[in-house]
């Protein structure tokens, strides 16, 4: 187990550094470094200046190892627009997308799970075709145009849901929340619902799919061949199987929800990380783009990380595979 | 990775034995008979589900619309000469302002009537969607068999590259491309083309990987068979049912990726309005009321995904023989 | 006479799919005798399997059972609702599958699947519970059964995990056991092993067993009754030694001519010509007609199963005495 744990924390470490050789190269070999991390509007001996500051009259390597350098240290250049290090910026937008992103996987994880099941154990019912119906919708409809009928609807006819914007904060834990107050739930209410509708349908698909395979497999028909009633069949011995897949999907769908709320970001005004780099973008605010490529790369690789952890600590064929061998 | 249980399609080559009878006696198995091509059986198991013959029809008219957007649409609605803003922002059902035209769908800030829109809108979108689901097929395609084929150090990179990239979402992947490269609809294509040909050269080198192991492969071999037709005409028709299925479903998501791609601004540029410009161009007209500008764009859109979502799910079913009787 | 534990009568399981109604079990009929041991043989596609099913009331959807009885120790079980079903199967009747490997659950603890089988049927506590599932596992001989119970199961052999298959089988002491092809997949000797374990535990508390197979040498050293099954229907009935010495069907015959034992050495093995016949599209008439070599124009209808000399089989032109001799000196 601990072998399978250094091992797969070596891996994270080689890709980590292969992404950010590839981001390094992207700006600083393919793009104009020139343009990218000095500001266009300095004047000359600014520029100069700057140029000499960052090294960019070096070899490539060693920019390189400078860049690396200066990244572990937190320095990943200054914010054009805002005149903030890029990555203080970044840091102090990240609790207001993973608050979005978490209630999103709350939501997707506490209605999918028994809607899936459910669609799983009577797929022909009416209940269950409905709800598969439902997923195909819910799968199909593109995140924006679902986030503009939301405001629409509860916003601009019925005005029960603010439409932007996020609610006040408090701490926790030295992380400002916003869902500890019914305002704040009543700005999270909306957004998080259009970012978890995608993995809603996914939740469900992957649980009804699950469930009507392990239905088929030989030790359910040895657990009700032992006398086991319907409800332990399913509640034990299905549930446990699909659980470890599911989990692991779930885990894997965190990140993208921290991808696609630059979406629902947008369209909310909700000040995360995504409607940073959707101004960024426009603005040509390049250094806070490199930065939050090189903090979403990094979230990345952790998750998958953990994920990968997670799961041969929940399948006893993995985790005790060592102690035969 | 799940193939029909069937026997091979094309085995002319490799003969089942006859079976020998005494004279007078009806053989039990008479060869030829009972006969169903898997095409005719695939055919009749997806016309079980009435929804998914709802979503085929629904695309084949959504494809004929697009395909004949110049022809039937009542105003070119990108040739300026033909607008007037003076019938800018008018409701679904009005007339304009010399009386020549209904507006069925009601026009956009520039006078634009939304059916016409539309149509030219869903000409792009299912555009740019099914040419890059395409090359992305025949991208993947390539690379899966390659790497199924070559072994060793060629296998290893391209899935190296591959899970790599897919462990990252797809609207990252993109919005950092276009970043990079900029606006303009080859640049999108390429976009789409990078986020999708890791699905395709995963499920083909699978697919390739499992058929090669069978027998009728090595049968094939032991026939001395040249290995080009081997590979197009044993083993790739075997090999295409599950992708498919993956085709089906990405082009969906490739419509849906442009869409959110274009809505964001960072897609197709004015000159070559998809839907997701159309609705990105209604967003600000949603607040007061003036919802038909985003509404209908995205109806269009939402029918087309869910068209072909309907289609992709039923094929999927029928075509994994773990789920048949 | 004492009642038998099991008596199938007639009974028929059809399967309704869309390329016609397989007839998977078409009127079999067995009685099995308190401690007696039926053996139950046939080739894949014979319908043992599903006779198995059929008895234990386990035949999913598009198949069901369409006619016919099955009684135990004088119990109507079609008549049974889902939850006195409940209450028979892994109690009174318990069956043992082909691979362990997926019958038991890969995620849940050897003590977890057992415990949970005691508790379905009786309320003890788990502690009590506990106790039972490790003397049913020393009882098959299986070693450190402590250590054993919080293992999984793909931590066991496949002999070890057969072997608490039929722990589990036999820890409620049920009047009936069905084992499916338990030892196919197993090596001869742990075969050999588990044989004379089933036997002696069966023997030892008076438990009734169907045991389903396609190997006759299994049955021989095994069964005391046996019942050979071709596309659906049984094709004859009589003690293993009857059967097995003197078999009547020409069937059983071309099973024991197979067998490669049985050959004399250099001389080319004996086959039966042809293949089994699918189950969608039976011929006309007895269904071995076309690989038979005593069929005539009398096979064209179908036999019935009858009496013969103490037995039954279904054939018109049974193997005699005199025809015995015949071969014997070819």
């Amino acid at each position: 187990m601990l072998v399978y744990v250094i091992r797969r924390l070596l891996q994270s470490l080689v890709v980590l550094l292969a992404m950010s050789a590839l981001v390094f190269v992207g700006v600083y070999a393919i793009g104009n470094p020139v343009d990218i991390l000095i500001n266009p509007q300095a004047d000359q001996e600014d520029i100069e200046r700057a140029i000499k500051g960052l090294g960019l009259d070096k070899p490539l390597w060693e920019q390189y190892l400078v860049f690396l350098q200066r990244a572990l240290a937190g320095d990943l250049g200054r914010s054009f627009a805002f005149n903030v290090p890029a990555i203080q910026l970044i840091v102090e937008r990240m609790p207001a997308t993973l608050e979005l992103a978490t209630a999103a996987m709350l939501i997707a994880i506490v209605l999918g799970l028994p809607l899936g099941l459910w669609a799983g154990l009577a797929p022909r019912s009416v209940a269950g075709r409905m709800i598969m119906t439902g997923s195909i919708l819910g799968f199909s409809l593109p995140t924006f145009w679902v986030g503009l009928m939301l405001i629409m609807v509860f916003s601009v006819h019925l005005g029960w849901l603010p439409s932007n914007g996020r609610g006040p904060t408090t701490e926790l834990l030295g992380v400002p929340v916003s869902f500890l107050s019914w305002e704040g739930l009543r700005h999270l209410a909306m957004p998080a619902t259009n970012l978890a509708l995608f993995n809603l349908a996914l939740v469900i698909r992957l649980t009804r799919a699950g469930t009507r395979e392990a239905l088929l497999q030989d030790y359910v028909k040895f657990a009700r061949a032992k006398g086991l009633s319907d409800a332990r069949v399913v509640g034990v011995h299905v549930l446990k199987n699909i659980a470890i897949p599911i989990v692991t999907v779930i885990g894997l769908q965190f990140g993208s929800l921290i991808a696609f709320a630059i979406v629902t970001e947008t369209i909310f005004a909700w000040p995360g990380m995504g409607k940073l780099i959707i101004d960024s973008i426009n603005v040509l605010d390049r250094p806070v783009i490199v930065a939050y490529l090189l903090v979403i790369v990094t979230l990345f690789i952790v998750i998958n990380l953990l994920v990968d952890l997670l799961y041969s600590v929940l399948d006893p064929r993995v985790r005790l595979a060592d102690a035969r061998t | 990775m799940s193939f029909p249980g069937e026997t091979p399609s094309r085995d002319a080559e490799v003969a089942a034995p006859a079976v020998s009878a005494r004279p007078g006696v009806r053989p039990v198995l008479a060869p030829g008979e009972g006969e169903e091509t898997p095409l005719r059986r695939i055919a009749a198991d997806f016309a079980e589900s009435r929804l998914a013959l709802a979503g085929l029809a629904l695309f084949l008219a959504i494809l004929a619309i697009a395909v004949l957007a110049p022809v039937i649409s009542p105003q070119n609605p990108y040739d300026l000469a033909q607008l007037d803003v003076l019938d800018s922002r008018l409701e679904p059902g009005a007339r304009s302002g010399d009386g020549k035209q209904v507006f069925w769908l009601g026009t956009d800030d520039q006078g634009r009537d939304m059916l016409s829109a539309i149509f030219y809108g869903l000409r792009i979108s299912l555009g740019v969607g099914v040419s890059a689901t395409l090359c992305a097929l025949a991208l993947g395609l390539a690379l899966g068999l390659a790497a199924a084929f070559l072994g060793g150090h060629v296998d290893t990179l391209i899935m190296r590259v591959a899970d790599i990239q897919l462990s990252f979402p797809a609207i990252l992947i993109a919005l950092i491309l276009l970043a990079l490269l900029g606006q303009g609809i080859d640049k999108i294509i390429i976009a789409l083309v990078a986020v999708q040909w890791a699905y395709y050269a995963r499920t083909v080198r699978s697919a390739a990987l499992v058929e090669r192991s069978k027998e009728y492969i090595e049968a094939a071999t032991g026939l001395a068979l040249p290995a080009s037709r081997i590979v197009f005409r044993h083993l790739l028709p075997n090999c295409l049912p599950p992708v498919i299925v993956v085709a089906t479903v990405q082009v969906a998501a490739a419509i849906a990726l442009e869409a959110t791609l274009s809505f964001l601004g960072l897609g197709l540029p004015i000159t070559e309005p998809s839907l997701g410009l159309l609705i990105s161009n209604g967003f600000t007209y949603m607040l007061s009321g003036k919802y038909w500008i985003s509404f209908f764009p995205g109806v269009a859109l939402l029918a087309t995904i869910v068209s072909i979502n309907l289609v992709g799910d039923q094929l999927r079913d029928v075509l994994n023989p773990r789920l048949q009787i | 006479m004492t009642e038998p534990t099991l008596k199938v009568d007639d009974v028929r399981t059809h399967f309704f799919t869309r390329r016609g109604v397989v007839r998977a079990v078409d009127g079999v009929s067995f009685e099995v005798a308190p401690g007696r041991i039926l053996g139950l043989v046939g080739e894949s596609g014979s319908g043992k399997t599903m006779t198995g099913f059929s008895i234990m009331g386990l035949v999913d959807p598009p198949g069901r059972i369409v006619d016919g009885r099955i009684l135990l120790k004088g119990r109507d079980l079609r008549a049974l609702s889902a939850a006195e079903w409940q209450s028979i199967r892994g109690n009174r009747i318990a069956m043992i599958f082909q691979d362990p490997l997926m019958t038991l659950n890969p995620v849940l603890r050897i003590d977890t699947q057992m415990i949970e089988a005691i508790r379905a049927h009786a309320r003890v506590s788990a502690q009590a519970a506990r106790e039972r599932a490790r003397e049913a596992l020393a009882r098959v001989g299986i070693p450190s059964p402590d250590e054993r119970l919080a293992a999984y199961p793909h931590q066991f052999s496949g002999g070890m995990r057969q072997r608490v298959a039929i722990a589990i089988a036999l820890l409620n002491r049920p009047d009936l056991v069905i084992a499916d092809e338990p030892t196919t997949a197993l090596d001869v000797t742990i075969q050999g092993q588990i044989l004379a374990e089933v036997q002696r535990l069966c023997r030892d508390s008076n438990t009734s067993l169907v045991w389903i197979t396609h190997d006759l040498a299994v049955i021989a050293g095994l069964a005391d009754e046996v019942c050979v099954m071709y596309a659906g229907k049984i094709v004859e009935r009589g003690t293993v030694d009857e059967v097995l010495d003197r078999p009547l069907h020409p069937y059983t015959r071309g099973l024991l001519d197979s067998v490669p034992s049985r050959n004399r050495p250099g001389v080319p093995l004996r086959q039966i010509p042809g293949m089994s016949p699918s189950l969608v599209d039976l011929p006309l008439g007895c269904a071995f007609r076309s690989r038979c070599n005593r069929a005539t124009e009398t096979c064209l209808s179908e036999p019935p199963l009858y009496a013969l000399g103490g037995r039954h089989v279904r054939c018109f032109h049974p193997i005699h005495a005199e025809d015995e001799l015949e071969r014997e000196s070819q």
